[in-house]
């Protein structure tokens, strides 16, 4: 049985914005349910007011924008599986998008509702900070961008204000010579919460020689790091083994890991090292293979 | 918060039902009757509860986890329950493939592979081996080991493209 609340029905953004501004902080937006809906039920979370954002077209939708891939916040984890842009221009959030949850999940799930809720382990968190994704937050009045990495600040905690809605996420179209992907370790392969996931996006100049990278590492801290000590380590050097090796074990750095019903603190340190060599590993044979994804 | 009045399209038929904001479409569903419909963990684990959802302006119906949708949110919606698929004397033919294969044993998962598996042959009537093993990535059972529920979505799937299976 869930606790008791009241229910607000917007039928357009401005309308949801205009319900926040007024019912906060009582109000909590509800897309696909599939974290809150558990964690009220629970007893965890009593919110004294839900509000409905699952209805509003304005949130959904995959778009091409000025150089930026734009994604609605509502836009379910089903879709971003399916669309080509996603394939085309965000081929690790595509990756993660698939192992995220399972099928009826992935139908309800949001890309805001993942991000917004903050955990840790937040799938769709680590590509898009490997692909340098911003948050649109909008509320009554004001209209803020901020980094992906600035947004979440701890597990279960974010920047949003209680009047704001999580409305888009964007992120300027990868470069033609780079490549990019996503790697997770569950407990089984589907259905299963990372114990540790990666993503990592590498942009490479004439020469061959990186010239960009962004690594990022999911449950591995309080909140989805970027590994600035492995994406230095690229920086200017050839896509071999032995940089591969030098900057995945440098990203161990930006780890803060924890002993959990799900594995190890040493473990998870380990794998960060394992699964990061074998992330750029593929970027490299991507590079090789002249298989540029654009 | 005061009963409001939802209006559901249930297996072609039209509900109107009061009820407050903190029930799950699972609750309602088992409640009206659709008992087809299976409560196992409430947590989007399991899918014992699937169903498939239609929201009003939606190009098609999806299959989701009921426990996960308060009845609120259906407003206007058209579900779709096993019991819906078909009848006794009309199986759908993944029915009668479940049954005829050995694809049930306890039987309490069953109502929610064959929503998963109708929404997988919906989307993708030829799926491979792989892409069955995907679609019902959401559904456990604890009887089967799955060999079978394989063998007779794949079995529906050859019936339904064949055309002797009376698909709906």
């Amino acid at each position: 049985m869930l606790p008791k609340f009241d229910f607000l029905r917007p039928n357009t953004l401005s309308e949801a914005l205009a319900m926040l501004a007024e019912h906060a902080p009582d109000v909590v937006p509800l897309a696909g349910g599939t974290n809150l809906i558990v964690e009220m039920r629970d007893g965890h979370r009593s919110p004294k007011k839900l509000m409905d954002v699952g209805r509003l077209r304005e949130l959904r939708g995959i778009r091409r924008d000025d150089g930026h891939l734009v994604v609605g916040g509502g836009t379910t984890i089903s879709e971003l599986l399916a669309h080509p842009l996603i394939a085309e221009h965000g081929l690790p959030l595509r990756q993660a998008a698939g192992l995220l949850g399972n099928p009826l999940v992935r139908n309800r799930a949001t890309v805001a509702g993942n991000l917004a809720n903050a955990s840790p382990a937040a799938d769709t968190a680590p590509p898009l900070l490997a692909l340098g994704a911003e948050v649109e937050l909008m509320s009554k009045d004001k209209t803020r961008y901020l980094p992906l990495y600035e947004f979440v600040v701890d597990v279960n905690k974010t920047l949003l204000q209680p009047d704001e809605l999580l409305a888009s996420i964007r992120w300027q179209v990868p470069h033609p010579r780079s490549a990019a992907g996503f790697y997770k370790i569950g407990l089984r392969k589907a259905d299963a919460c990372s114990v540790i996931n990666a993503a990592a996006m590498v942009v490479w100049d004439e020469r061959g020689l990186c010239s960009q990278a962004r690594i990022a590492l999911g449950a591995a801290a309080p909140r989805p790091v970027r590994a600035r000590e492995a994406e230095a380590a690229l920086l200017g050097q050839p896509l071999e083994a032995g940089v591969i090796e030098a900057a995945s074990n440098l990203a161990v750095q930006a780890t803060h890991p924890i002993d959990d019903i799900r594995g190890t603190a040493a473990y998870r340190r380990r794998m960060a090292q394992v699964i990061l060599r074998r992330l750029l590993t593929q970027i490299a044979e991507s590079q090789a293979s002249g298989r540029q994804q654009s | 918060m005061k009963p409001e009045v939802i209006t559901m399209n249930i297996n072609g038929r039209a509900h109107h039902i009061a009820l407050e904001p903190n029930v799950t479409l699972l609750t309602t569903l088992r409640d009206l009757g659709y008992t087809d419909v299976k409560c196992g963990c409430e947590k989007g684990d399991c899918g014992a509860c699937a169903i498939l959802l239609r929201l009003p302006g939606a190009d098609s119906a999806e299959a989701v986890n009921s426990c996960l949708v308060l009845t609120w949110q259906a407003d206007g919606a058209d579900i779709t329950t096993v019991a819906g698929l078909g009848t006794a004397e009309q199986p759908h033919p993944l029915h009668s493939a479940f049954a005829d294969t050995g694809a049930i044993q306890c039987g309490y998962c069953s109502p929610g592979l064959i929503i998963a598996a109708k929404a997988l042959l919906d989307r993708n009537p030829h799926p491979t081996e792989q892409e069955i093993r995907e679609a019902i990535e959401g559904n456990l059972c604890r009887c089967t080991g799955y060999g079978h529920i394989i063998d007779a979505i794949r079995t529906a799937a050859d019936k339904m493209s064949s055309g002797k299976g009376g698909a709906r």
